[in-house]
């Protein structure tokens, strides 16, 4: 039984000898290495730690965009019983310097430059940080320093310390079990500072080993890895997926590539958040308003055809034979062709995580026929807590138990789980492993939810952002902000309403669709704030939250909830700011803070709210920007009991 | 972390340059060097002759008077032929690419002077020729890599934002690899962030390649940031020459630059 990656790595490199097992784009050619020859860079590598002084219980920090030396970085200190602690490449040098200093880093593995430059502006407060090693030496020439080694030469050094002690690896291999602690992921954490959250091998082999086996995942599949690697994700599918079946993965040229590189690739198992669809089906939707008007018709119509036809094939249903064949003459003409363009040609499956995924976002990739699924997970669980199983696909659950796992809801409605995916502690914080992990392994999500009648999981919001309004009725903002975001123009809303009287929202628009709405309609601006003070555009969202309040209205449970007044931010809310984390989720405490004036003045009886708001830039140097906002009040409706 | 730089001899040298359009005289009487691996600014305010003393540098305009040294010789009026081939690449104060063309192409275009096959194995493609676009292609490759516009392959130029194609063209001045680099204007209407990257890039096509560029530009912070010596052009005369902050505090400089008080 291979009970850690660098056992599976060896016995992969037995079984998929010449089969691919990472691919990387480099001077505009696909580039391969087979698992053969992965094993082999991996194990110089880890040969070339050893001669630095790399010992048992070391650890790796890893930082830079998806690239497969990076990935190698993984396996190698897990060859050598050290632990890989992968850090957002985007991550400030402040943010990069208490991650290097909580898990006492004394290697990082460095992208290029940019990072290098962070992890050395850490050092001085990081006492174990020694030795930086980079991949891309560009900019690096003047850098003539001890520590700093290239990709490289670490390599070499290791071939030449495997001669001599040629033993010594798959000794230190053997010697690893699947209770070592395999990686440390930070959790971004909407609130505090990051907690290091440890993962055994067994934690991620056997959720890897699971999941596999439940949707059937071969050596055949192929994967575009551009999801960042500290995230728990990527690390279980372009890792842990990838070891256990065997699968390739593909590594984008670089960020601005990845669509590109997504039609040159063609995965056949995709994993995406809600956002990315979301971004695809924007730019579809805008492109089709440029198309020809005979094009403009067959989309049109063969959408209407798809959305009845195409869910309910992918779903097992009986479907017609005169359907079956409208649907086949629009995959022809029409969803063949545009699966093409979004290079989705081959996915036979597809997931999405993280966040509600609009309904009519789901419906649209479905009715094409890519088998697009949600599951629900968290680093603390390796990610699966429950899963949608085939057939039983639906847009507001989040499926059901994944195999081997064990899902409750507590009495006060909070979800919690029981798995072999569970974490093994918060690294250097046992007060911490203690609030959230009991002593028979139960582990709360701190999301409140429910089951369905179906039996499927239903998340409403974060357990302690559900909230009660002055009169009582459940406040979930989550929920609100949500319905109003699956709305294209709106591309963050911020819901307040936990003791008070009524909810507010905070709305930032999204630039792209609003920006070629204002193309469309004539209407000049110069800058995010100008569009997003613009009469008409508040208009537009008004309508969107009438819709919203509309729906709220039949909900008995949520009527109170309607969105009373609101106003649009002069800003994109953003991570540099901390109003979003680095996986882009809103992070309500700080916003609430920062926009108290604002939210005093949705609450007083104002018509407009003068803010002044300090900005990051990228650089880290920092600006202001200044605006009069205006606040509108909004329609409420008379909740309507639901007939039956 | 700054390191001393070091230079090598004179690359190129303008004596006692006169040029003349007609009775407009553009330059008098001009003398400057660029020394190997140096960054070398011409600065000036409008109409000081900064263009068209890059267009001596480059042997697109022959002075009336004065003599151009280059790699240790005199250098004679020349055929366009012969300018292409001589080891100076530029870029133009106004975008001079190949808008219908992609990225890709323009950057090989670049390459052209350096192919040797002929039109017969050219056109039969298979063999030599074929060979040759290989090795060409790496080295695009390579400065596709090196200026990040992996995005941008096979995207017409025309469709590219303004900055992008600055880059673009930056790139197929780099694909020729001369030995003198010239650069008109590389910053003109960029934002702050568009003009960061490009000292970004410059100093590191310097610093990776060795290449000796001479730079006009009108951003005087770029100038004095990134550049070694400073040349400082008025009216078609020198006013100044020597490093950016010898120059910064140069008082016919700062007459030039910011006039001078005719109130007593």
């Amino acid at each position: 039984m291979n009970d850690t990656f660098p056992k599976l790595l060896i016995a992969n490199a037995r079984r998929y000898t010449d089969r691919p097992a990472i691919r990387e784009k480099d001077m505009g050619i696909w580039q391969s290495w087979t698992w053969q020859q992965m094993r082999d860079e991996i194990f110089a590598l880890a040969n070339g730690l050893v001669a630095l002084g790399f010992r048992r219980g070391d650890k790796l920090a890893i930082v830079g965009a998806n690239r497969p030396r990076l990935y190698w970085g993984i396996a190698a200190a897990q060859c050598l019983g050290g632990i890989p602690v992968p850090i957002y490449a985007d991550s400030g040098q402040a943010e990069m310097e208490y991650v290097l200093n909580h898990a006492e880093t004394g290697f990082v593995l460095a992208e290029d430059q940019e990072q290098v430059d962070k992890a050395m502006e850490s050092r001085s407060n990081c006492p174990a940080l020694e030795h930086i090693i980079f991949d891309d030496k560009r900019g690096l020439r003047d850098y003539a320093r001890m520590e700093l080694h290239d990709f490289d030469a670490v390599q070499s050094a290791g071939r030449q310390y495997a001669e001599q002690n040629p033993d010594f690896l798959n000794r230190r291999i053997a010697a690893g079990t699947g209770d070592d602690p395999g990686i440390i992921l930070y959790t971004s954490g909407t609130t505090g500072q990051p907690k290091g959250v440890v993962l055994t091998h067994n934690n991620v082999l056997v959720t890897a080993i699971n999941s596999v086996r439940l949707d059937n995942l071969t050596a055949d599949e192929e994967m575009l890895s551009y999801l960042p690697m500290a995230w728990v994700g990527d690390h279980i599918f372009s890792y842990g997926q990838a070891y256990v079946a065997g699968f390739c993965i593909n590594c984008p040229e670089s960020e601005a590539t990845v669509a590109n590189d997504l039609r040159e690739v063609g995965p056949t198992y995709y994993f995406a958040p809600p956002r990315v669809f979301e971004n695809i089906l924007t730019s579809v939707m805008l492109r089709m308003e440029d198309a020809g008007s005979l094009k403009q018709k067959m989309f049109h119509s063969a959408m209407t055809v798809a959305r009845k036809t195409g869910v309910a094939l992918l779903n097992g249903e009986s479907v017609s034979m005169l359907d079956r064949l409208r649907y086949w003459l629009g995959d022809l003409f029409v969803y063949g062709p545009l699966k093409n363009i979004m290079g989705f040609s081959r996915v036979r499956l597809a997931y999405t995580a993280g966040e509600a995924i609009g309904p009519e976002i789901f419906d649209f990739f479905r009715a094409l026929g890519i088998n697009i699924k949600q599951l629900y997970g968290q680093t603390e669980a390796a990610v699966f807590i429950t899963t949608q199983p085939d057939g039983e696909v639906y847009a507001d659950t989040a499926g059901k138990p994944s195999p081997e796992v064990e899902v409750k809801i507590t009495d006060h409605g909070e979800v919690i789980y029981r798995s072999p995916g569970v974490f093994h502690s918060y690294y250097r914080n046992p007060q911490a492993t203690r609030e959230v992990k009991d002593e028979h392994g139960w582990v709360r999500t701190g999301d409140a939810g429910f089951f369905n009648d179906k039996g499927h999981l239903k998340i409403i919001d974060r357990a302690k952002d559900v909230g009660k309004l002055s009169n009582g009725s459940l406040f979930a903002p989550k929920y609100i902000e949500n319905k109003l975001k699956f709305f294209p123009q709106v591309k963050e809303a911020v819901a307040f309403g936990a003791g008070r009287e009524f909810v507010t929202a905070l709305i930032n628009i999204d630039l792209e669709a609003v920006g070629n709405w204002a193309e469309r309609n004539n209407i000049p601006y110069a800058s995010y704030q100008e569009l997003a003070a613009h009469g008409q555009v508040y208009d537009m969202v008004m309508k969107n939250i009438i819709q919203v309040n509309q729906d709220l209205s039949a909900d008995r449970r949520l009527c109170d909830s309607q969105v009373r007044r609101f106003l649009i931010l002069h800003k994109e809310l953003d991570a540099d700011d901390g109003e979003l984390t680095r996986t882009q989720k809103v992070r309500r405490r700080i916003i609430a803070e920062k926009y108290a004036r604002l939210i005093n003045a949705l609450y007083a009886d104002k018509a407009s709210c003068y803010i002044d708001t300090e900005v990051t830039f990228e650089d880290g140097r920092k600006g202001s920007i200044a605006a009069d906002i205006e606040i509108r009040d909004v329609e409420i409706f008379v909740p309507v009991p639901k007939a039956g | 972390m700054t390191v001393q730089r070091q230079f090598g001899d004179v690359l190129l040298e303008a004596k006692n340059i006169s040029l003349s359009f007609g009775g407009v005289r553009a330059l008098s009487d001009i003398s400057f060097d660029i020394r190997e691996k140096e960054i070398r600014a011409i600065i000036g305010p409008n109409g000081a002759g900064k263009s068209s003393m890059l267009n001596v540098i480059n042997g697109f305009y022959h002075p009336q008077q004065g003599e151009i040294w280059f790699n240790g010789k005199k250098r004679n009026a020349m055929k366009p032929h012969q300018i292409a081939t001589q080891g100076i690449a530029r870029t133009f104060q106004n975008i001079a690419l190949f808008k219908g063309m992609s990225t890709l192409d323009n950057l090989m275009t670049g390459r052209l002077t350096r192919m040797k096959t002929n039109m017969f194995w050219q056109a039969l493609w298979r063999g030599p020729a074929e060979r040759e676009e290989i090795e060409h292609r790496e080295k695009v490759e390579q400065i596709i890599d090196f200026l990040k516009i992996q995005s941008i392959r096979k995207t017409p130029v025309g469709q590219l934002p303004y900055g992008l194609q600055k880059r673009v063209e930056l790139g197929r001045a780099l694909a020729a690899e001369s030995r003198l680099l010239l650069l008109d204007e590389p910053m003109a209407g960029m934002n702050l962030e568009e003009k960061e990257d490009m000292c970004r890039f410059i100093l590191d096509v310097n610093d990776e390649f060795g290449t000796t560029i001479a730079l006009i530009e009108h951003d005087m912070g770029v100038v004095m940031d990134i550049s070694d010596r400073v040349v400082v052009l008025d009216y078609g005369r020198k006013l100044a020459d020597g490093s950016p902050q010898a120059v910064r505090g140069d008082q016919n400089v700062i007459d030039a630059y910011l006039g001078v008080s005719h109130v007593e």
